[in-house]
């Protein structure tokens, strides 16, 4: 199993990244640089969380346009698994990647605090760890996490089990459309979410509920 | 040169909920007779060119490349009307 963390200027959660990955699946992900017009030969790439760019002209607008993003829409249209967490989730919809877009939130607050997500499709290679409607918590922490698409979009990604991940238990931090935390795309290996799993993955973290996306991602990987 | 202004604004339809706070604060400042109010944002772009036909085709580009998520969001070009040199006229 190898694995590439890309890194942006202003990204800011890429070394809990790195050392969940390095942590679950005992070898440390290769990094790799926004200028980079090619990739390393790996199974999964990973853009994390933080303020690409400073967020400026729109969340993850300028990091979509860099190069190495043209570099991971290749590997993507060859299967290899990419994963967006937060700004990535932000930065794989601006590069087109993945339908839709994220917005302020609705409160036009900044929302640092801990989540419960359902599981809302369990048979993907990201989240074939959890049990179908499992709750689980997670820490989020955003500005610009309310999820839009159109009704056409929005009919598609429901019906085809898109959406994997909903703020449950009246805890949509964000105003996200029908609660969208976390989707996939149709040929099920581009994963965006905006909670942060990296960040409960151990017991000194105040939970695990984030492993299991891990080791399951991880493991089949192998 | 050509000066021109773009103007990205949210399509109909999409909350806005910055344009909603901003709506109260005028509500809240007792001007009377506020609808609406829709943020958006302004570009005004120099283009070494006098060719305003390649121009509005760049411009339309750069919206739909980047300026614009047009998921979310609309956006119109105006180019700046001025002293036209011999070589510039529309086609």
């Amino acid at each position: 199993m190898k694995a590439a963390v890309i890194q942006l200027p202003g990204l800011n959660r890429d070394r809990d990244m790195i050392a969940a990955i390095t942590r679950i699946s005992g070898r440390a992900p290769l990094t790799v640089w926004q200028t980079e017009s090619t990739l390393p030969d790996v199974d999964l790439i990973v853009i994390p969380g933080g303020f690409s760019y400073g967020d400026y002209l729109r969340c993850g607008a300028i990091g979509a346009r860099m190069p190495v993003m043209r570099a991971v829409a290749e590997q993507a249209a060859r299967g290899v698994m990419v994963m967006g967490v937060c700004n990535g989730f932000q930065i794989l919809l601006e590069a087109g990647l993945l339908p839709g877009a994220l917005m302020r939130n609705a409160s036009l607050k900044f929302v640092c605090r801990e989540v419960k997500l359902e599981v809302a499709n369990a048979n993907t290679a990201f989240t074939r760890g959890y049990r179908p409607g499992q709750i689980i918590r997670c820490p989020v922490a955003h500005h610009d996490g309310n999820y839009f698409a159109d009704a056409e979009t929005l009919a598609r990604l429901e019906g085809e089990g898109g959406v994997v991940f909903r703020y449950a238990e009246g805890t949509n931090p964000n105003g996200s459309i029908n609660d969208i935390a976390g989707i996939v795309n149709a040929r099920g290996n581009v994963l965006g979410m905006m909670p942060h799993p990296e960040n409960l993955i151990e017991p000194a973290h105040g939970g695990t509920d984030g492993r299991a996306l891990f080791e399951g991602l991880l493991g089949q990987a192998a | 040169m050509i000066k021109a202004r773009v103007t990205v604004t949210l399509k109909n339809g999409v909350l806005d909920p910055q344009g909603k706070a901003i709506e109260g604060a005028l509500k809240g400042l007792n001007f009377a007779g506020v609808g609406s109010v829709r943020q958006g944002k302004v570009f005004d772009i120099e283009l070494e060119t006098a060719d305003r036909t390649r121009a509005q085709a760049d411009l339309k580009e750069m919206c739909e490349r980047l300026l614009a998520n047009t998921v979310i969001e609309d956006y119109s070009i105006s180019i700046a009307e001025g002293p036209q040199k011999p070589q510039d006229h529309e086609t």
